[in-house]
This record gives C-alpha cells, sequence and structure tokens, in this order.
C-alpha cells in the first residue's frame, strides 16, 4: 500500500525502517498511528505537521470513516487539504478562535460521542506558554475518552507535552527546503523533512521528503 | 346510499355542508362532492326527507342526488338539476337521458361514441358488453357499467391535513427554564407521539414563545436527518434555549414539527462505523454553544479563484473510496492575513520580510504569480503572490496586495 497511512486497531510495535529519500516512504513513518490512543505531532514551523495531518485525514476520509479537526487558530486550509486528497464534506472543522480550552472540550464531546476514526487538535500555532497551561489531567481525559474505541486522537503542537499520555510521538524537522529550476525562474518543490517517532520509549528516525 | 352536491365554483361551501351529514366526504371534483348517508334514515327518516335536510343546510343553490352508488349519485347531480333520487334498481332507467360527455371518458373513446352515433347514457347501455368490450377495450366496459348505473367502487374520502403542533396557554407567565423544559417535554413528547402514529419523523422544529410585554421569541431547529426521539428534540432544545434564552417571562408557548418521512438506513457489516446521527446533533449543538454555529461544519470550497474561499455545510459521507497517492505540501493559513514589511531589489523581488510572525533575510524565493478577480464587485482583489524562504523560521506564502499597496503574510508552508 504505497503512499496511504495504515491504521489498526491493535497495539502492534512497529519497527521502523530506514528508507531512501523518497516521496513514498512519508507514510510509512507514520504506518502504525494506534486507535484508541493519544498520538502526539511536534515541530517548528514548515517541518511538515500539517502535511502529515491532511495525509492521515486524506487516509481516513479516503474510507469512508468521518473526521473532526479542532483547529485552535483557523490555521486549516480547505483548499491544500483538498490538493491532498481529502474528502472535505467528511472533515468536521471546528474553529475555535484561539482558545484552547475550548478545543480540549470539543474533543472530549467528540470522543465520547463515538463513530469519528480520527480527531485531531492542531495547536500548532497556540503560543507554548498557552499549552502549557493545560493540564496533564486534560490530556489523560482524552486518552481515556478514546480508549477502547476505534478513534485515533492525534495532537499537533510545536513541541511534546502530553509526555506518558500519548501511545506514540512524531518529532518533526525540516532538513531543507526543495526547489525546482534556476534562479530567477524556480519554483517551490517541496520540503526534506526528518521524524522521529517514539513508542515504548523507543525511538526511531527517518528522513523524507513531502512535495507539492 | 350515497349523495353527491354539484355546484361548480362552491367547493368549499359543499364541503362544509357535507361535513354536517358525514365524516366521509371525497371530492370528487372542483364543484362536486360525494358523502356516505348511510345510517341517516333514524335520524332524518325517509330518502325524501334527508334530501330536504341536505338541501335546507346547502347555502348555494346546488343540483343534490341521492343514489345507491357514488358513479351514480354523481352523475345523476351533474346531470339533473334540483334534487334527484335515484330508487335503487333503476339506475339504468333514471340514468338513460344523460348526455354521454358526463362519463368523462377518453377522446378517442368520446371520438369513436360520436361516429357510432351514440350520445346518451341508455343508448351506451344498450349495446351488447361483449362487442364494447372487444371494441373499446377496458376502459368501454368500465363506462358502460357507469352508464348503467352499477358502479362498484368504495369513497376515496378527503384527508384533512395533519398539523403537528401543540399550543399552551399559561395561566402565569414563567420565567424559570425547569419549569419550560417541564412543559416543553410533555409538548414534545406529545408531537413524537402522533408522529410516530402517523408513520412520520420531523427534520424542522419550530418554537414561539410569546412573551409578557416583549416580542415573540422565536427558534427554529433544522436537523439535517429525521429525528423521531423525543429526548434528542429536547435536547436539542434545551441547549438552543440555553444559548439564547428568552428576554422576559413567557405567556404562551407553541411548538411545531414539521413532518417529513423517516430515515430509513441500514449499515453494512463491513462498513466503518459512522457517527449516530442523534448524537451527533446533540454534540454538534453542544460544540456550536461554545464556538459560534458558523464555526462548526465541513468545510466546502467556493467555484472561484479568490484565495480561501470556502464556506461551511453539513457533514456527509462521501462515495470516492480511492486511496491518496502521496502526501502533498500543506498550507497553514494565518486568518488575517499578518502585515509584512518587505525589502525589495530593484527587480520587485524581497530580499528581506519582518512580520509579527518574525523575520529575516529571503534566502529564496519563487514568483510572482499574479491574480486577480471580481473586478465587477466592489469586493475587487488583484494581487501578487511569492513563495519565500525566511532565514531560520520557515518557507512562507507573501502576497501583496496591489490595490492597497500592501505585503502580506498569508501562510506557512508547513
Amino acid at each position: 500500500m504505497i503512499g496511504a497511512t495504515r491504521l489498526r486497531g491493535e497495539q502492534i510495535p512497529v519497527k521502523f525502517g530506514f528508507r531512501e529519500h523518497t516521496e513514498e516512504t512519508f507514510p510509512s513513518i507514520v504506518g502504525d498511528i494506534p486507535r484508541g490512543a493519544l498520538t502526539e505531532i511536534a515541530g517548528p514551523a514548515s517541518s511538515g505537521r500539517t502535511s502529515l495531518l491532511h495525509s492521515l485525514l486524506a487516509n481516513m476520509t479516503s474510507r469512508q470513516e468521518f473526521c473532526a479537526l479542532l483547529d485552535v487558530e483557523n490555521t486549516f486550509d480547505p483548499e491544500s487539504a483538498a490538493t491532498a486528497e481529502v474528502r472535505l464534506s467528511q472533515v468536521l472543522w471546528v474553529r475555535c478562535g484561539g482558545n484552547a480550552e475550548h478545543a480540549l472540550k470539543a474533543a472530549d464531546m467528540l470522543a465520547q460521542g463515538g463513530g469519528f476514526g480520527l480527531v485531531a487538535i492542531d495547536l500548532g500555532d497556540t503560543p507554548e506558554k498557552v499549552i502549557r497551561r493545560i493540564p496533564l489531567a486534560a490530556w489523560f481525559r482524552l486518552r481515556h475518552g478514546v480508549e477502547n474505541t476505534r478513534t485515533a486522537l492525534i495532537a499537533v503542537a510545536q513541541q511534546i507535552h502530553a509526555r506518558s499520555c500519548s501511545a506514540l510521538k512524531i518529532e518533526l524537522s525540516c532538513q531543507r527546503t526543495l526547489w525546482r529550476g534556476q534562479l530567477p525562474g524556480c519554483f517551490l518543490h517541496g520540503l526534506e523533512l526528518a521524524a522521529q517517532a517514539t513508542r515504548n520509549h523507543c525511538a526511531q528516525k527517518h528522513t523524507f521528503t513531502v512535495r507539492r | 346510499m350515497f349523495a353527491c352536491l354539484h355546484a361548480p365554483g362552491n367547493l368549499t361551501l359543499l364541503v362544509e355542508c357535507a361535513a354536517h351529514f358525514s365524516p366521509l366526504i371525497e371530492e370528487t371534483s372542483t364543484g362536486t362532492v360525494v358523502f356516505d348517508v348511510r345510517g341517516l334514515e333514524r335520524m332524518f327518516g325517509t330518502v325524501e326527507q334527508l334530501a330536504a335536510a341536505i338541501t335546507r343546510r346547502t347555502g348555494v343553490s346546488a343540483n343534490l342526488a341521492l343514489a345507491a352508488n357514488p358513479d351514480a349519485a354523481a352523475h345523476a347531480a351533474r346531470g339533473f338539476s334540483g334534487t334527484t333520487i335515484v330508487p335503487t334498481g333503476r339506475e339504468s332507467a333514471m340514468l338513460a337521458p344523460l348526455p354521454l360527455y358526463l362519463l368523462s371518458g377518453s377522446p378517442e373513446f368520446a371520438r369513436n361514441l360520436d361516429l357510432w352515433g351514440i350520445r346518451t347514457f341508455g343508448e351506451f347501455a344498450a349495446l351488447p358488453p361483449l362487442g364494447v368490450a372487444a371494441r373499446l377495450g377496458e376502459e368501454g366496459a368500465h363506462l358502460q357499467r357507469l352508464a348503467r348505473g352499477a358502479g362498484q367502487r368504495q369513497l376515496r374520502p378527503r384527508v384533512a391535513p395533519v398539523v403537528f403542533r401543540e399550543e399552551r396557554e399559561l395561566e402565569d407567565s414563567i420565567d424559570l427554564m425547569e419549569s419550560l423544559l417541564f412543559l416543553l417535554s410533555q409538548m414534545v413528547r406529545d408531537v413524537c407521539e402522533r408522529l410516530r402514529f402517523y408513520g412520520r419523523a420531523t427534520n424542522e422544529l419550530r418554537l414561539r414563545l410569546k412573551l409578557e410585554r416583549a416580542p415573540d421569541h422565536t427558534a427554529t431547529l433544522c436537523l439535517p436527518v429525521p429525528i423521531l426521539n423525543a429526548k434528542v428534540l429536547l435536547k436539542l432544545l434545551q441547549l438552543e434555549l440555553n444559548e439564547r434564552p428568552p428576554r422576559a417571562p413567557i405567556e404562551r408557548i407553541h411548538l411545531e414539527l414539521a413532518p417529513v418521512e423517516p430515515r430509513t438506513a441500514q449499515h453494512g457489516l463491513f462498513f466503518p462505523p459512522v457517527p449516530e446521527p442523534e448524537k451527533l446533533e446533540i454534540t454538534l449543538a453542544r460544540i456550536r454553544g461554545l464556538v459560534g454555529a458558523a464555526n462548526v461544519g465541513a468545510p466546502e470550497i467556493l467555484d472561484t479563484y479568490r484565495p480561501d474561499a470556502f464556506r461551511m455545510r453539513i457533514l456527509t459521507p462521501s462515495k470516492e473510496t480511492n486511496l491518496p497517492l502521496r502526501p502533498k505540501l500543506a498550507l497553514r493559513r494565518f486568518r488575517p492575513p499578518r502585515p509584512a514589511q518587505v525589502w525589495c531589489t530593484d527587480h520587485g523581488k524581497p530580499t528581506r520580510v519582518f512580520s509579527r510572525v518574525g523575520g529575516g533575510a529571503v534566502s529564496a524565493c519563487a514568483g510572482p504569480w499574479r491574480g486577480g478577480g471580481d473586478w465587477w464587485t466592489p469586493e475587487v482583489w488583484d494581487r501578487q503572490e511569492w513563495d519565500v524562504e525566511i532565514s531560520s523560521i520557515g518557507v512562507f506564502r507573501l502576497s501583496r496586495d496591489c490595490l492597497r499597496g500592501l505585503w502580506l503574510l498569508d501562510g506557512n508552508y508547513d
């Protein structure tokens, strides 16, 4: 299954392997996003967090599952998601107007309601001091909300915050920007990224590219 | 025994008159009603006395006919003026002089009989039934039976439109939410029971509260799927009233549910689970209460070149099942776009960018791409876009609003 993210119900330790720098390696990083657990995706700006999230949404919606995106800073770009083949009609987009507390409450409600394949909280542009104020108990509550369900809970931020609550932590960083052509007529071609996936204290490193 | 009243253009009055004698009323055509008067002999006496009572009750000049079957009564009322009583067993003889156009056959049937020289019910009834069936088919045989006054059919009584509405006039006005919800729960349950009785569900709930010395408070809940669960409807009402409570004590409650066909869906064993519509609607109502109704929904991209043009719709399953091929570089939009200070070369290429997001020298850039549109509206737009890599910050989409001369950071490639 090239270019698709596999989501499994069971918790199986995954052996990530190093791959060549090809575009197909990106999904293999997140090959086993666990359902019924919290996964954290962290990284600074231009580190591929959103591309990874869109890839997950595209994969879920292509299986006719419904997804929810709790967008704290209202940064979701539907056009860019549609390019990544996300079925927008199956994505519940909640714009929280900069209020992280509302996003966590809404995530809790959706997790309790059930039926969603993926619930993502996008805290990617939320100031770190705001996220640090979220108590660990809130993350635990969210984790318990999705436990024993088929919902994969994803949190996107600049740093890892949920610590032991998350079953999988993916830290991303940008290696270099890829431009095609010679100046002055060049185009933005993509980003070369590095990812470190940590599960059960075992970290695996990968490098891959996302292209426009 | 059936009675027929015929007065063109007075259908409402005829129905009103017929309703005094029978609940089974058929609106046969505009200006003709047929109603069942069987069993009224005990109340009114003979058929003649019954006919006289009906004539007295009719407020307008109308033809009245009483016959053993609805069709004979209808033909007699249309064909004879005044009151006509068709004795049982003598229908054929009574109807014989009536003109044939009263049978309302097809144009071909009328043309054929006209060519044969048949003009009246009696002449048509006298033809051999087998020959009529052979030449005119089933329609001919049926119309011949009607011409003989031997029609056999049930009345098709009109059904008054059922309104699923409850209204409560309160002796003392109420100003507590608990009291209001207590009354609403009874009303919603009653209307839902009625809906269930008629095999209907609802997708729209309208609530109107008459307030004391204040304009009416109205609330309309439009549901994406038909629902027939009183608890769910009450919860949705409660969330709506919590969000927009009435501003004064309530004197009267008016509740109306729009009836629709109930939802019939059977999920396959191998389909992924989807949120239960009733539960999802309550969850969404709660989330709308938190973040505002305009901020919840499924995005739909508008058919325009204007950047960031979308609207919110309801969640619907998509039929496409093809797997995405590869991940694509995504853009995180800044809403609203961040104003930026930009230094450019002589050729207009950005070299240094500063904004609230951060700033620095531009290490690489691509562009410009020009775009514009809506010049025929007040919302005209004209812009140049650049993809810029700002050292140690990231890759951004930078745009220049050519109309206002502003530089803006639209978003961050992530």
